[in-house]
């Protein structure tokens, strides 16, 4: 059994591509090119020599002494949080650009919600010299300040989305919509692992450098390319897709999920896609989601804007369903202690998304020999400002 | 014979008529469908709202919210809906994202149509082959006419295997965009209708998107059997509410 996507687009049940005609001859275009195009001998050259020179890469495997001092047990960081623009989306953005070119696209699209991948889309855009839209929800605008400065620095538009609850659900939604209305010279950088296929697999792809570099690095420093936990966060899903993507169909190595509970998974506050979600069709993907009983789309909640999306990428689905992945929830509270703990031990401030995954070494109990690779998958600096509010510092 | 393949052999350009279940009121479902009878229209497609209209511009989406808000839910349009056909018998067709209906079951969702007298659905995001190995069998248990999208920028190979699973008319949207986006058409709309009737299709074709008067009206149904109001419907009763309805279609049939 393969946790891996088959050839028609799924994830076990998940996945596939519930899109609108209107958007069909842009998503077949995709699905046609995308493994050729990115198999080229000249296309891996630009994309490893852009994360090596531009990004980066290979971003660091980091012992933490301390962290690991205090749980008792083997802690690595991969410290994606060193990547030009602070996070893993850049990988994924380097990557869509450079097809995006060779399929002669001249203007691109994206949806943020904290604005991390909007960020790295008018990044990679500015470096390419090609016209950028990022559409973000009119509510997450005025959360994120700096961001949308730093898009508009950039040179990308800033475009609001005013529909629905006016976040990333919306944003995308309103992505989508522009694309049916450019569907000739345009190209959607989609931000995580969810969409319609080939998207889910493409990002995946893109990330799954994460992967690669861990088992070299691993056998490095532990003489084994297998860690013995593998831990990362989700929401959408798309760093955590990078950290497991080589270690998908190897069962000796252990899967943790972490998502964010917000106030708490009975509140009514919450992002737990896993646990509050159930299938169905968001965003053109068959998956897990928040929804009513009627089958509307509901907002969800979490301190952080990065989790806080009402479905979770099919993959994620899939290793849920099947009980390949363990997946924990973690509460704001439970995060933001995390994250200043990961301050004050290693000196290094996590963005509030990874401080849900390193919530994990309060929930569970690892034994001292384990080896545990946990994705640091963004800086705080965005963040500063919520920690500051939540501590009073 | 399904209703909407009777109405499609009427010696007859066609008009149908999209509007928001529960919208402006929760309660004006019913009365909608029976005022447009009455104004001479063909058709009617009911939307069933949904949360996340992809496909819809900002006029469907804020007629879908406040229908939402109004408390729209699949169970409540069919009991809404249960009676209809005392009243009404053109052909009825009920336009929705797939969504809602898979959470409803969508035996049970084609059962209830059935059962209603509602003769076809429009699924925008349910893929065309998804439904013919899923679903195909089900809706024609139910004896329930699935209507497909086609743009100017569908291939011809993939119009004629829409044409193949289709068994009552194709919906034809004028041009690469969401609703109520665009008003009447060019050139290209021109070449693009003109394209498709030299096809010799076994399904008829009806055109949507970018029709709001008699104009638009005359021009899509040059070679087609008819067209769809959606986006121009919404607005219309937004401002002069769901009664004397003639006053909207007559003069885009030019009456």
């Amino acid at each position: 059994m393969s946790y891996n996507i088959n050839d028609k687009g799924y994830y076990g049940e998940f996945g596939g591509a519930y899109i609108p005609e209107m958007l069909y001859p842009n998503i077949e275009e995709l699905r046609q090119n995308y493994l050729k195009i990115t198999a080229e001998e000249s296309f891996q050259k630009e994309f490893h020599r852009l994360l090596k020179d531009y990004v980066g890469r290979p971003s660091p495997l980091y012992f933490a002494k301390r962290l690991s001092e205090k749980y008792n047990t083997k802690i690595y960081l991969k410290r994606e949080d060193l990547n030009h623009t602070g996070a893993h989306k850049v990988n994924n953005t380097i990557g869509q650009i450079l097809l995006a070119q060779r399929l002669g696209k001249t203007r691109i699209i994206a949806e943020t919600g904290a604005g991390q991948h909007g960020v790295a889309t008018a990044t990679v855009c500015a470096l390419m010299g090609i016209e950028c839209v990022v559409y973000m929800g009119e509510v997450d605008i005025a959360r994120q300040a700096p961001n949308v400065a730093r898009m508009k620095m950039l040179g990308a538009k800033v475009v609001p989305a005013l529909s629905g609850s006016r976040t990333l659900k919306d944003a995308t939604n309103e992505a989508m919509r522009d694309w049916i209305n450019n569907p000739v010279n345009t190209h959607y950088i989609v931000g995580s692992v969810v969409g319609p296929h080939p998207y889910p697999d493409m990002v995946a792809r893109f990330q799954a450098v994460v992967s690669e570099e861990i088992k070299n690095q691993l056998l490095e420093k532990e003489d084994t390319e297998n860690p013995d936990y593998l831990i990362a966060c989700v929401g959408g899903g798309s760093n955590a897709a990078g950290t497991y993507y080589h270690y998908l169909d190897n069962t000796d190595v252990n899967i943790i999920a972490v998502e964010a509970a917000g106030k708490g998974i009975d509140t009514g506050e919450s992002a737990a896609t896993s646990v509050l979600g159930k299938e169905g069709i968001i965003h053109g993907s068959k998956t897990l989601l928040m929804q009513t009983g009627d089958g509307q789309i509901t907002e969800p909640y979490s301190i952080s804007a990065g989790l806080d999306y009402p479905g979770v990428g099919p993959m994620h689905a899939n290793l849920y369903k099947t009980g390949r992945a363990e997946f924990i929830s973690i509460t704001d509270d439970e995060a933001m202690t995390a994250g200043l703990e990961l301050s004050q031990l290693e000196g290094i401030i996590p963005a509030i998304e990874t401080s849900h995954a390193l919530a994990v070494f309060e929930h569970k109990t690892f034994k001292p020999e384990d080896i545990i690779v946990l994705n640091l998958s963004g800086r705080g600096d965005k963040d500063l400002q919520n920690y500051i509010d939540y501590f009073k510092l | 014979m399904n209703r909407i393949n009777q109405k499609l052999q009427e010696d007859k350009k066609l008009l149908s008529i999209y509007f928001t279940a529960g919208y402006p009121n929760i309660n004006d479902t019913v009365n909608t469908i029976q005022n447009l009878e009455k104004s001479g229209v063909d058709m009617i497609e009911i939307g069933l709202p949904f949360s996340d209209p992809l496909a819809d511009g900002p006029t469907i989406q804020d007629s879908s919210t406040r229908a939402l808000k109004n408390g729209m839910t699949s169970e409540l349009l069919f009991q809404q809906l249960k009676d209809i056909r005392k009243t009404v018998s053109i052909p009825l067709i009920i336009m929705g994202y797939f969504n809602p209906m898979l959470q409803y079951g969508v035996e049970a969702f084609c059962k209830k149509c059935q059962e209603i007298g509602i003769d076809g659905l429009i699924i925008p995001d349910l893929p065309v082959d998804v439904y013919h190995d899923e679903y195909k069998s089900t809706f024609d248990k139910y004896g329930l006419i699935n209507v497909f999208l086609i743009t100017p920028q569908t291939s011809e190979e993939r119009i004629r295997y829409i044409d193949s699973v289709s068994d009552g008319f194709i919906y034809m949207v004028s041009s690469a965009s969401t609703t109520g986006a665009k008003s009447g058409f060019g050139d290209e709309q021109e070449d693009y209708f003109t394209r498709v009737s030299n096809m010799n299709l076994k399904n008829p074709q009806i055109v949507g998107f970018g029709i709001s008067n008699n104009d638009t009206f005359t021009q899509a149904t040059k070679h087609a059997k008819g067209a769809i109001i959606g986006s121009a419907f919404i607005k219309y009763v937004t401002a002069n509410g769901i009664e004397n309805l003639e006053h909207f279609t007559s003069p885009i049939l030019g009456k």
